[in-house]
């Protein structure tokens, strides 16, 4: 090697060489030099500030839900409630094979095969130690089942968890309501950060008219979390330390609501399975004693969560249970409306205790040929307007209509409350509609149909036409007729109590507007023709009211489910594809003193004195205290 | 002379009968004590980094353990061993380059492994092969080099560095190029030529610049400007002054810094171990750590300064100062001073063959200086 570098010299070289290293000694250390300055800035100097940053870095606020009030019937009565229930969760970071575990899942019946595609992807969006739940409310059997498999299913487990749960289901479905899963358009709508936490929300009846109530404060706590947001526990950790002090949610409000839950059975029993509604209300206060609409459905399927299928079963079920007839239903009145019709003839002078008609069974408008026809083809005969009501005489109304005059009565059949919102604690009233000459040309486009005939008044005298009422206004009007005109905003919830004090805040009645209609003389010939309705043997429902103990008071209703009126646009989605009438029936009882007036709509039940009359009956002497034996 | 002093120049010898021992295993003793100290603060602080996993920890200490038995190895041979073999080194290293480049494993985005029989990154093999080579040219010619030596010298560095660029792995590339660099600094570059190469690298940057990836671009403007991305690539930057700092002086001891175990830091047990120790032990435990790595480093110049001929200076001299390299480009990176180029904490950080190719470079320091008193002046 010398060979080719003659000329070397080792002692130049190793000094060079020693040179150079102090020379990048030197450097090293001027380097090290800045990089220390650098550790001494931020450890010292900047300290505070980077402390304070890993503070907030680590701690984070987590909202703790409010436990939902919880809803009483009048007698106390637990109607809606929050139960531990286990539910069945999976962890994704925790399940190796996400497909295969739901499959065998759902092979358990623990979860429904259908659903696995929702569930992946729930348990693709989240973070992945956040648990997805799969079954809201497992059973005994359901518990048993899994615990005994559970070494197969890492990843998966049962936590518990609170549900709302109605006891009574299917019931007070319409009357109470129920809570389903806050969606996105609920977030949207309620105050987010007092939802922080909460996973379900209010969606109709009660439990959405009260939510606020119901929904109580979120409460806050500081918990330890990473930067994925994973919670640490801090009971082992020295960092729980110097942790802000957490704020307590405060629970919700429990709501008392004015509803009899013995009566919504009563009632519902009574339907029978029938497609229709009933309303009860205590004419003095407004408060609602039953509130039913049938066929019904079973609210815990939404708080706990349902699947596609049973969700769609609701949804297209023909007699569409989801739809809460007692106060969307809008349906003309029929004869229901007499009573108040003929309060409106005395008033006005159209007719006369002393007037009477011959009712052959049809009645002409002068200079005309068509027949408008009475519901009993061979006539009432000679009829005075007690006999009209009680009998239920058509031809009677018919010859009136003309003096009354439309807009009359739709100036009295409004201060009944029908044909607007009677302004119930609970969302999704339908206004009904009472016609006029002024809503005539509002509501028609082609100028023809825009002027009032004389021949809809007529057939408006008898309830039909463009006039719809939903049970509740009937119930309300029926009410007005009962306290002879005083009338009360109907209520489903009478009081509202704070769980932690005991103080309870009773919802006062609110009076409205009385029936302008003063003369004694004319209600006592309303109501005594009611009272015949039941309690006369020529009465148009002797049947359902001659055997009573007490003396009560109603009015039978059967309205044609033609097709003129189905098809307006007011009639929003209840085209009915059955065509026979429906049977309706007003009543209130005791005569004397009254104290509770009822509403019954069975649809296409043909004959309101038959079919509807019986179940408002039935009503009136439960809640009247004769219970069982009066029907025996 | 101070305690320090003497204890590097190897003139007191602590452990009396076992430094006899070590010697004749061809073993530093000071060396491996020193490098053996940074492991053992190396392991105790990975041990908080990985969330206490003692699987984890045992993983690093076997690859501790097989990294001692390379070091142990390479001891045995004789520089004018190494040397002759140097050329045959350096162009397997070169064809298991390009091999990767063409049929190399991707991970991560990057082409950087080859499996021949085992796994492992060709790169590592050129952190050893480059200086190396770049003193075996220099050994047989008279310092300090002239120009057209130069230009075979940048020949050498370029290839493998280029090569390595292109996998891509920037840090290890830049490690590569800066201890060839480091050779011919050290081999007595005229300082004027060097500080005409510092101003010639201005323009060099823009073209570096031009070659760079996106991801590659982005951590420079980050570091920058961190806060103008703090939930993208400033996050690292942020997360790691954010641990250092509220370390302060003490720290927040051992396993209780929240930075780290809550995972607010990102690769806190590979590139960004640093922050660890910097939050549980602050800067006293920092400032221990640095001047573990001053001892070893220095031992290394010591031996470079000791050896007999120029390719065993020049690769003594090399591989000590890469070494601070690493210290310093990682210290510095996680410190927010440089680009984050990941380039781990030698001998803390967690992976393996990275600690095998250092212990392999001390091993070379150790046979260098326990074969100098065989060799012939």
């Amino acid at each position: 090697m010398d060979l080719l570098s003659p000329i070397k010299d080792h002692h130049s070289e190793r000094r060079l060489f020693i040179a150079r290293v102090i020379l990048a000694s030197v450097i090293a250390f001027v380097l090290l030099g800045i990089v220390i300055a650098r550790l001494v800035q931020l450890q010292v100097f900047d300290y505070e500030v980077f402390a304070a940053q890993s503070q907030g870095n680590r701690v984070r606020i987590e909202p703790v839900p409010p436990i939902r009030g919880l809803v009483f019937d009048r007698r106390g009565t637990v109607l809606a409630q929050n139960l531990p229930a286990y539910q069945l969760e999976l962890i994704p970071e925790q399940v190796d094979d996400i497909d295969d575990t739901l499959q065998r899942l759902a092979g358990l019946g623990l979860i429904e095969a259908e659903d696995i595609p929702a569930f992946k992807e729930l348990s693709e969006s989240g973070p992945r130690f956040k648990p997805v739940p799969l079954n809201f409310r497992l059973t005994d059997e359901q518990i048993a089942n899994f615990a005994i498999q559970r070494p197969r299913f890492p990843g998966v487990d049962f936590q518990p968890r609170l549900v709302r749960h109605y006891p009574e289901g299917e019931l007070i479905a319409h009357a109470v309501g129920y809570v389903g899963a806050l969606s996105k358009a609920d977030l949207e709508r309620v105050d987010a950060s007092d939802y922080a936490g909460t996973a379900h929300t209010g969606k109709t009846g009660v439990e959405s008219s009260f939510e606020d109530d119901l929904h109580g404060d979120v409460g806050y706590q500081h918990v330890v979390s990473n930067a994925l947001g994973r919670r640490i526990p801090t009971d082992s950790r020295e960092m729980a330390d110097s942790l802000p002090t957490d704020e307590s949610p405060l629970p919700g409000m429990n709501v008392y609501l004015s509803l009899d839950l013995e009566l919504q059975r009563i009632a519902t029993e009574a339907l029978a399975g029938r497609r229709g509604a009933v309303v009860a209300l205590d004419p003095w206060t407004g408060e609602i004693l039953a509130l039913v609409s049938a066929p019904t459905f079973d609210p815990n399927l939404f708080a706990v969560g349902m699947s596609t299928s049973q969700y769609g079963a609701l949804q297209n079920d023909l007699g569409r249970p989801l739809f809460n007839r007692a106060i969307r239903g809008a349906y003309p009145p029929g004869s229901t409306i007499k009573p108040m019709l003929a309060l409106a003839a005395l008033q006005t002078g159209a007719a006369t205790v002393e007037r009477k008609s011959f009712c052959r069974g049809f009645f002409m408008l002068p200079n005309t040929t068509h027949r408008y026809r009475d519901w009993k083809p061979e006539g009432h005969g000679e009829v005075n307007i007690h006999d009209a009501v009680a009998q239920s005489c058509d031809v009677y109304f018919y010859e009136i209509s003309g003096d009354i005059g439309i807009d009359r009565m739709h100036f009295y059949l409004t201060q009944f409350g029908l044909g607007s919102p009677t302004g119930v604690d609970i969302r999704g009233e339908h206004d009904g509609l009472i016609p006029n000459r002024e809503w005539k040309k509002n509501n028609f486009r082609d100028p023809a149909d825009q002027r009032w005939f004389n021949g809809e008044t007529v057939i408006a005298s008898i309830g039909q036409g463009y006039m719809l009422a939903t049970p509740i206004q009937l119930a309300a009007a029926t009410a007005a007729l009962a306290t002879r005109g005083v009338r009360y905003e109907p209520h489903l919830v009478a009081a509202v109590e704070n769980p932690l004090t005991g103080a309870r805040s009773l919802v006062a009645p609110r009076r409205l507007d009385d029936v302008r209609i003063n003369d004694v003389d004319h209600w006592n010939v309303a109501i005594g023709a009611m009272n015949a309705v039941l309690q006369d043997i020529r009465g148009t429902a002797w049947g359902a009211g001659g055997n009573a103990p007490y003396r009560m008071a109603g009015k039978s209703g059967t309205a044609q489910v033609f097709s003129v009126a189905q098809e307006e646009e007011y009639n929003e989605e209840e085209i009915e594809e059955r065509l026979r009438d429906h049977a309706l029936f007003i009543a209130f009882a005791p005569l004397e003193d009254p104290r509770i007036a009822v509403a019954v709509i069975v649809e296409n039940g043909s004959s309101g004195s038959r079919v509807a009359a019986p179940i408002a009956r039935a009503i009136m002497d439960e809640y009247l205290g004769y219970g069982d034996d009066a029907n025996e | 002379m101070s305690e320090t002093q003497r204890l590097i120049s190897g003139k007191i010898a602590p452990l009396g009968d076992v430094g006899r021992l070590l010697r004749r295993l061809r073993v530093d003793g000071p060396l491996l004590g020193g490098i053996l100290l940074i492991c053992a603060l190396g392991l105790v602080v990975l041990y908080s980094a990985v969330g206490e996993s003692s699987r984890l920890l045992i993983n690093q200490a076997v690859r501790l353990g097989v990294a001692l038995v390379a070091m142990f190895v390479m001891a045995q041979m004789s520089p004018d061993f190494l040397r002759r073999w140097t050329p045959w080194g350096f162009l397997a290293g070169l064809v298991l380059l390009v091999l990767v480049l063409t049929t190399g494993e991707v991970g991560q985005g990057a082409r950087r492994w080859l499996d021949l029989g085992i796994r492992f990154q060709p790169s590592e093999i050129m952190k050893l092969a480059v200086p190396m080579m770049a003193a075996w040219y220099l050994h047989d010619r008279q310092i300090p080099p002239r120009a057209g030596q130069l230009l075979v010298l940048a020949v050498i560095i370029i290839i493998p560095t280029v090569l390595i660029a292109r996998q891509p792995d920037l840090g290890t590339s830049l490690l590569i190029a800066a201890s060839g660099i480091i050779v011919i600094v050290l081999a007595g570059l005229s300082i004027r030529l060097m500080l005409g190469l510092v101003v010639l690298s201005v323009p060099g940057a823009f073209v570096l610049w031009n070659f760079m990836q996106e991801y590659q671009k982005q951590r420079v403007l980050t570091l920058l400007d961190p806060d103008s991305d703090p939930l993208g690539a400033g996050y690292n930057i942020i997360q790691s002054k954010i641990a250092i700092g509220s370390g302060g002086l003490f720290g927040k001891g051992w396993t209780n810094g929240s930075q780290a175990q809550l995972e607010y830091l990102p690769e806190r047990d590979t590139d960004f171990i640093f922050a660890v120790m910097g939050e549980e032990f602050g800067l006293l435990g920092v400032l221990a750590l640095l001047s573990l790595y001053v001892f070893v480093i220095g031992r290394g110049l010591y031996i470079a300064m000791q050896a007999h001929d120029t390719y065993s200076r020049l690769l003594a001299g090399s591989i000590s100062l890469t070494f601070f390299v690493y210290v310093f480009v990682n210290t510095a990176m996680v410190t927010g001073l440089v680009p984050v180029v990941g380039i781990p904490l030698p001998l803390v950080s967690f992976g393996g063959t990275s600690m095998v190719t250092l212990l392999a470079g001390f091993g070379i320091l150790m046979a260098i200086h326990s074969h100098r008193k065989l060799l012939p002046h």
